[in-house]
């Protein structure tokens, strides 16, 4: 029996799906909704400061017929009043004791306002606290959200406002509108935050309509950056997440956010280390209903890998994060098309042919044209592979055997101790002895 | 005729008659595009006999770059809405989709090139295409249809005079005329025919040449000349009962059918179409959407043998037309008008010289099929009576004209000839490219030292 089970910083909730502060997670209504379909926690969408939204306020990006591919938003933290707000997370949490509640909150830098919405939020009944430190719009210019979470000093004295009176978990989320995000994730464990959640959406401008000059979306004739999220931000929240969870400054249980469309997605997140995910764009997108396929298709996927619980996976791929320094430059590659499989749409050949290493032959036979590797010529660099609309009809295929190996690293010790510096001659002479020819 | 198959109401003849494959809406257009998987050098591109580079035209309509999406299409074929609509997609350009391999749907190209071309026109036909300076040359075209308005175009565009002769009153030869209303209206060929004169093509209708015109005359008159004249009428049956009140050809039918008001027409209640070509298709739909109760095609050989393409006799079968294969018409009974059709079964024996099994009577197999209409679409004549007529022309033994095969001079040098009239029958897109390629040929034989004088 697989347990999707989870415990984030003391946060327990019976699957790692939860809904991200946002616009799905705005009431009780919604949060209520989602519960009943299974989602496994929510993060209530941000209370705290007096807002007022503009009207049009998202923007989407559509590719290839695909729709909100990528969707960024002007919308501010929730536009309810204070007390409303906690009501409805009190009366949530107490029809919903199995699931996490965690309660996202933005207020102005005082410590003294700071210190009262903590302690009204702890009264609710609710998880946890996550502390808004991303939002890259309309807020920061109020000296909120992002313009804390991209000033580590902030980040830290904020967060001590919190802990200092919590009594229960700090979860803080960061901005990924910074160079290093490690610097924030370590001014937040200084504060003595209980764990990190990343990311926010990235600073986005989403398109301009070609007719009117506007910008999308449009207020008025007026618009401006937005927060991106969607699949497309997924590669750029993986690769935050790693650094974040790698760093031995830090050190602390993570809630992935960015681009989770699926169990998919979600199994990548919680590979690289985090301990729930929080999804929002598909959710706006499809509704809370796509939870059904995310719990059974990552418990069908357990299963059929021999595993009982996330904890025996959770960070299993960080170990693979490296430098490029330590990677093997003589492990070798080359394609393989599988000419039963090719539907000779010659995708690979013009790949090649016009943006790679011109190894890839056009020869027409029967009517139609035959590609095929010259292998001798191929850097194995895989871009016919990923082009191919065929599955596994090009193949990467290993050709070395393993026992010469070199890391770039481990080449420029070695020609720093043999005194030789570091010349397209010498680089030639080395390559030349392992039989690569790059021209 | 006895019976006459009773009238439709209008709505119902406008949905019999509807788009058999309707057009595509933005949205839909662009998703598909978005299917295409662009490919390089594409196997659709080469099954097209006019080359459209269709991954291009494609993409350009996934962009939005409609205009440019049009001048893809123009740059290989310049009668491009008919062939989106009558093209045997399925044989040529979607039955090469690479898609095909992959065990999954061909991309919808007839539809989506349709698509381009509707929004071409809509817009007005802007200018695409830089129409050469005059070079003071002019050619006569014979025929409006495919070949011949491609031809004219083309060399239009290349700085010649180009007159074309139409008997007709109006032109279009077969894409106006020959092709099946659920496929295309004649609105969509005139609509080609309007962009080839726009290029400053002079059309004159109503020319008989060799009746109004000489050939000499024209040949006198222009630099060049090319025939364009397509085929004749539907040959004789051969059968007692011809002359019958009720025996008509499948292509005066099928005109009709494009001209008349549906409600004027008379269609026998029982009709029997000679003949399984896909214009034998065209008809016995055809009839069958007129309103006649029970239409069969007659055929000789069987299922494997005949002409007609997988998807034409699927749709007839859709339409409830009965097949009787291995059947021969004997003669057609009746007193003045149709009243039936003796039939001969038959068996297939040993290959002919082109493969086709040869049917041979079954004696003692006669049967009458009681019917008011006989349809006869065993093919069309070539026009080689008119055709013998022109000094140093030569035809072959199917009274085709003989051309060189790369640029479609026949055997007198100021004459050039395509489509129908040189391949014995076969698609409006061949025929769009031997009319394309025949002026290249024109434009190398004029541009020679002496070339036509």
């Amino acid at each position: 029996m697989v347990d999707l089970s989870i415990n984030c910083a003391g946060i327990k909730s019976p699957n790692p799906f939860w809904l991200a502060s946002a616009p799905p997670s705005n009431s009780a209504y919604q949060n209520c909704k989602a519960f009943e379909q299974g989602w496994g926690g929510t993060v209530w969408k941000t209370i705290g400061e007096p807002v007022m939204n503009v009207f049009n306020r998202y923007g989407g990006l559509d590719y290839n017929g695909q729709k909100i591919f990528g969707l960024n938003n002007i919308e501010l933290i929730s536009d309810r009043p204070i007390e409303v707000n906690l009501k409805e997370i009190a009366e949530t949490k107490k029809l919903w004791p199995d699931r996490a509640v965690v309660v996202s909150l933005m207020v102005e830098s005082k410590r003294e306002t700071w210190h009262e919405i903590v302690k009204r939020t702890i009264d609710t009944g609710c998880d946890g606290i996550e502390l808004n430190y991303g939002c890259p719009h309309g807020m920061s210019e109020r000296g909120m959200g992002a313009a804390v979470g991209q000033v580590p000093e902030y980040c830290k004295m904020i967060t001590e406002w919190v802990t200092e009176v919590s009594t229960i978990p700090v979860i803080v989320k960061l901005t990924p509108n910074i160079s290093n995000i490690q610097l924030p994730a370590r001014a937040a464990k200084a504060a003595g935050a209980n764990a990190i959640s990343l990311i926010n959406t990235i600073n986005s401008i989403i398109g301009i309509n070609l007719d009117t000059f506007e910008l999308k979306p449009n207020v008025g004739g007026l618009g401006g950056h937005g927060g991106y999220a969607g699949p497309a931000v997924k590669p750029i929240a993986l690769h935050l997440l790693s650094q974040v969870a790698i760093d031995p400054e830090v050190n602390l249980p993570i809630s992935g956010i960015g681009g989770i469309s699926n169990w998919r997605d979600a199994l990548e997140f919680i590979l690289l280390g985090a301990s729930s995910v929080q999804v929002c764009t598909a959710v706006m997108h499809y509704g809370f209903r796509i939870v059904n396929d995310m719990i059974e298709g990552m418990s069908n996927w357990m299963e059929s890998k021999g595993f009982t619980s996330l904890d025996q996976i959770r960070g299993k791929s960080l170990q693979r994060v490296n430098d490029f320094g330590n990677f093997d430059l003589l492990n070798r590659t080359i394609a393989r098309i599988d000419q039963q499989k090719c539907i000779h749409c010659n995708l690979c050949y013009i790949a090649c042919e016009d943006a790679a290493h011109q190894c890839i032959d056009l020869t027409p036979v029967n009517g139609h044209n035959k590609t095929e590797v010259r292998e001798k010529d191929c850097v194995g660099c895989a871009l016919c592979s990923l082009v191919c609309p065929v599955e596994n009809c090009i193949s990467m295929v290993r050709i070395d055997d393993g026992s010469a190996s070199k890391t770039w690293n481990q080449l420029t010790e070695e020609f720093k101790r043999n005194g030789k510096p570091m010349t397209w001659e010498n680089l030639a002479e080395f390559q030349k002895k392992h039989g690569i020819e790059i021209h | 005729m006895k019976n006459i198959a009773p009238k439709l109401q209008s709505e119902q003849y406008e949905k019999n008659f509807s788009d058999l494959h309707p057009p595509f809406t933005q949205n839909s257009a662009v998703t598909e595009a978005n299917r295409c998987l662009y490919c390089y050098d594409s196997p659709c591109m080469k099954a097209c006999p006019t080359h459209i580079d269709i991954s291009t035209f494609i993409k350009k309509i996934s962009t939005g770059n409609l205009l440019g999406s049009a001048k893809t299409i123009y740059e290989s074929n310049w009668v491009p809405l008919t062939c989106a609509k009558a093209c045997p997609v399925d044989v040529l350009c979607e039955g090469a989709c690479v898609y095909n391999d992959k065990e999954e749907k061909p991309i919808q190209i007839g539809r989506l090139q349709r698509y381009a071309i509707e929004n071409y026109f809509e817009k007005g036909m802007p200018a695409l295409f830089h129409k050469a300076s005059k070079i003071g040359k002019s050619v006569g075209v014979v025929g409006s249809g495919p070949a011949g308005l491609a031809c004219s175009a083309e060399l239009a565009l290349m700085g010649y005079e180009v007159t074309i002769y139409e008997a007709n009153k109006i032109p279009g030869g077969l894409n106006t005329w020959g092709i099946a209303p659920y496929k295309m209206r004649r609105e969509d060929s005139l609509k080609e025919v309007k962009l080839v004169k726009s290029f400053g093509v002079d059309l004159k209708t109503e020319i008989m040449i060799g009746k109004t015109v000489k050939v000499d005359d024209l040949l006198n008159k222009h630099d060049a000349l090319f025939l364009g004249v397509g085929l004749g009428e539907s040959p004789q049956l051969s059968i007692p009962g011809e002359e019958l009140s009720g025996v008509v050809g499948a292509l005066d039918f099928i005109e009709k059918v494009k001209t008349e008001n549906w409600h004027d027409i008379q269609v026998g209640k029982r009709v029997a179409v000679i003949g399984a070509g896909n214009t034998s298709i065209d008809a016995a739909t055809e009839a069958k959407r007129l309103g006649a109760d029970q239409v069969y095609i007659i055929y000789r050989r069987s299922d494997v043998e005949m002409s007609a393409y997988e998807f034409e006799y699927e749709l007839a079968k859709r339409d409830g037309i009965v097949f009787h294969f291995l059947t021969s018409p004997k003669q057609i009974i009746g007193k003045g008008f149709v009243e039936g059709i003796e039939c001969l079964k038959m068996k297939l024996g040993e290959p002919d010289k082109w493969g086709r099994r040869k049917p041979i009577p079954i004696s003692g197999s006669e049967f009458t099929i009681p019917v008011d209409m006989v349809i006869k679409a065993i093919g069309q004549e070539t026009k080689s009576s008119f055709l013998s007529t022109i000094s140093k022309l030569t035809l072959d033994e199917e009274g085709c004209v003989i051309v060189d095969q790369t640029t479609y001079q026949t055997t007198n040098p100021k004459i050039f000839a395509g489509g129908d009239c040189i391949n014995g029958g076969k698609e409006v897109v061949n025929a769009a490219y031997d009319g394309k390629r025949a002026a290249h040929g024109i434009d190398k034989f004029l541009s020679l030292p002496k070339g036509g004088k």
